[in-house]
């Protein structure tokens, strides 16, 4: 009988903390980037940011401003269609939070290492657009819709230069596995010194990159893509009408998009929990503290974008997308296979 | 099929009409646009104004005393106090045939060219706060700080000054403005290249501007354009230069004009740039009149005791940061005017956002209002 119990519990035990270990990292994650941003925003603007809550340079400001979100009025507007809106913020962060499950943080930790990862990964993370549309159509207020129609009109487009990238270095990786993928870019052999990350192995993967990370701040709604959003044009964009707690999911949602965006960059160009020192500081532990760090540097330069440029207009925003880095980006695959096949 | 259902239910669905404002984080106050839209694009803008009405005229009317309107005046365009202070009394000064002394008119253009130097900043900082940059509003503000710092030590106040009397000033000069001046004159002018780096000729800005509000110079002119929005559609008209007043005849500087430089004649960033070009002659003027204005001399001599004109009105006009102020004065040998008209660069300036909004997209929208730069306390009145 206990073994029975056991047989059920101990699968059951896996997958619950299998499943914790994304969310633990994604919160605090999102408690130190809140922070972190609003610093980065102080720093480039000449003032302190948060000082006073906590102590050391304000450590604890988002954990205080998690408290007051927390203890807000829950608020739906009186014609809104009230299931919808409710449920959106939270179909918003699902999604992001599912796609974690394919990420390998760690030589010795992958939620979940199925060989369609990356198909997996760019799958769930169109439910994003999806919870968008349903969060500006139900809040039943103009600037909501108008928010919810431009960023499903930005997601749809962008997905096709990032997912013509993500082939890229599927092309040149031969898998859909991130783990594998990873893996091969283990080793220090280019030019003798240079690890073999996908990023230095040909020329053609930088144009890759660049296209790719333009695409995926399109993706995460950041500056100077952050159309959905624009809080000097659609007063919030699809969020006007959220309040509390549930405007709080869309902000945590919104940053674990940035980190699983820049993680899936991480793994793809930049070899993932590979040291860049070759067998020095390798192992799981060191390969989780290399995969965060390349990870968090891509969303610093997020973060750094955000504060430095205006923002697009819709009509530029398609022009980019469709006559430039849609074109750029199939030719660039082009030449990505005719190099694998010629070396 | 459309039109079939147009027919039975009565509504066009094609159409949105939406309110911008009042509570919108880019009308720049209290303004209400209400703008018809086919998807994003504005096909009829109706501006409502009234939202911060004071009865300043009305007011002006009833005060008892003439110098009592100078604190209104003050909060008709309140990002630019002295500029509105500074018409105020000299139109008063014109009416009561006061002379002022040399120092107090040195010391007043000082001050309305700092305040426009303010109020410039002001209007560049949110211009590009309302094109998604947030950056440069916080750096705008920093050296706004500054001015309104040396304000603070001449006249007690930050933004609301009551600074200048009919014939003199309401405090003595401090004795190290001039010193407090000279050195924001000489930190500021690096900033206004910083500024022009990180925003005027960024790609993304030039592209959200050029070519986006174009008013075109005769359409300018008939709708009695003035200020930076008249000068971006490249006429050669300031007041300090065309009708001077006060002792501008006497300072050297240009009139900065659009040139379509990046876009065309007229558009939003001919307006953005004039402004910031003229920050750059403020700053000249600023020099000439330190170098010029009386270290001795009692600013509060020449106010006379009670203000009593003889029978009579009088227009004057003032070239403002928003372009021209006018103040039309009737007195009937009372205590109180018998009427006070205030005309104000921006009532005039929002009267041709309709004209020059139409086919532009919500975010073009948002560009235009703060490329005409309205303060809607001087609107509104």
């Amino acid at each position: 009988m206990f073994e029975t119990i056991g047989n059920i519990l101990a699968p059951l035990t896996a997958i619950l903390i299998h499943a914790a270990i994304p969310l633990t990292i994604i919160l605090v994650y999102a408690l130190v980037a809140i922070w972190g941003e609003r610093k980065i925003a102080g720093f480039i603007q000449d003032r302190l940011g948060p000082m006073r809550v906590g102590g050391f340079h304000g450590w604890a400001q988002s954990i205080a401003d998690l408290l007051k979100l927390i203890q807000k009025e829950d608020i739906v507007p009186t014609d809104a269609s009230r299931f919808l809106f409710k449920f959106a913020p939270f179909m918003m962060f699902a999604a992001s939070y599912a796609a974690f499950a394919v990420i390998p943080f760690s030589p010795e930790y992958i939620g979940s290492n199925i060989n369609v990862g990356v198909f997996y990964l760019l799958a769930i993370t169109s439910i994003l657009t999806l919870s968008v549309i349903m969060a500006g159509w139900a809040s039943n207020n103009k600037w909501s819709l108008l928010g919810g129609m431009r960023s499903a009109a930005q997601m749809v487009s962008y997905e096709v230069p990032t997912i013509a990238t993500v082939l890229t270095v599927i092309v040149v990786a031969g898998s859909l596995n991130l783990m594998t993928v990873t893996e091969m870019q283990n080793g220090n052999d280019i030019l003798g010194f240079l690890p073999n990350w996908f990023i230095f192995q040909n020329p053609f993967l930088i144009v890759a990159f660049i296209i790719f990370f333009i695409s995926i701040l399109a993706e995460s709604h950041r500056v100077p893509f952050d159309l959905p959003e624009s809080e000097s044009e659609l007063v919030g964009g699809y969020q006007t009408e959220y309040s509390g707690i549930r405007w709080a999911m869309f902000m945590l949602a919104e940053y674990a998009d940035m980190l699983l965006l820049s993680l899936l960059g991480a793994t793809l160009f930049f070899g993932g929990w590979n040291s860049p020192f070759g067998e020095f500081m390798a192992g799981p532990f060191w390969g989780f503290f290399w995969f965060m760090l390349k990870g968090l540097l891509l969303v610093f330069v997020m973060m750094w974008i955000r504060w430095t440029l205006p923002r697009y207009r819709v009509d530029q925003l398609m022009h980019i997308c469709w006559s430039i880095l849609i074109p750029l980006s199939f030719v660039n695959l082009i030449l990505v296979a005719l190099w694998e096949m010629i070396f | 099929m459309i039109e079939e259902q147009i027919l039975e239910t009565g509504k066009d669905t094609r159409e949105m009409v939406i309110n911008m404002g009042p509570q919108h984080p880019s009308t720049h106050g209290v303004l209400r646009l209400e703008l018809t839209l086919d998807g994003e694009m504005v096909k009829q803008c109706r501006p409502n104004i009234g939202y911060l009405h004071r009865c300043f005229e009305k007011y002006a009317e009833s005060v008892e005393d003439y110098a009592k309107v100078i604190p209104y005046t003050d909060r008709m365009d309140y990002v630019s106090a002295m500029n509105q202070e500074h018409g105020y009394v000299i139109a008063l000064e014109k009416l009561l045939e006061v002379e002022v002394p040399e120092r107090v008119e040195y010391m007043r253009v000082i001050v309305a060219e700092l305040q426009r130097i303010a109020s410039h900043l002001l209007g560049i900082g949110t211009f590009g706060l309302d094109l998604g940059a947030f950056t440069p509003f916080l750096y705008c503000f920093t050296e706004r700080e500054k001015i309104l710092s040396i304000f603070e030590k001449a006249t007690g106040a930050r933004l609301l000054y009551n600074y200048m009397a009919v014939g003199g000033l309401m405090r003595e000069i401090p004795e190290d403005f001039k010193s407090d001046t000279a050195d924001f004159v000489k930190t500021f002018r690096p900033k206004i290249k910083e500024l022009n780096d990180l925003l005027s000729y960024n790609k993304i800005f030039i592209d959200r501007t050029a070519h986006i509000g174009v008013l075109p110079k005769d359409v300018a002119l008939n709708y009695a354009a003035s200020g930076p929005v008249l000068r971006g559609s490249g006429v050669e008209w300031d007041l300090r230069k065309d009708d001077p007043y006060s002792i501008y005849n006497r300072f050297d500087f240009e009139i900065p004009v659009g040139k379509g430089e990046v876009g065309t004649l007229g558009d939003c960033w001919d307006r953005y740039i004039v402004r910031v070009r003229e920050m750059e002659q403020s700053l000249r003027i600023i020099e000439q009149a330190l170098d010029g204005m009386p270290d001795e001399g009692d600013v509060k001599e020449g106010i006379p005791k009670r203000i009593r004109p003889k029978e009579g009105e009088i227009y004057m006009r003032t070239e403002t940061p928003r372009g021209e102020l006018g103040y039309y004065i009737i007195s009937d040998k009372g205590a109180s005017p018998y009427r006070v008209k205030a005309r104000a660069p921006s009532f005039v300036h929002l009267s041709m956002l309709p004209a020059i909004s139409k086919g532009a997209l919500i975010a073009d929208m948002v560009a235009i209002v703060g490329s005409i730069d309205i303060v809607l306390g001087e609107v509104d009145r």
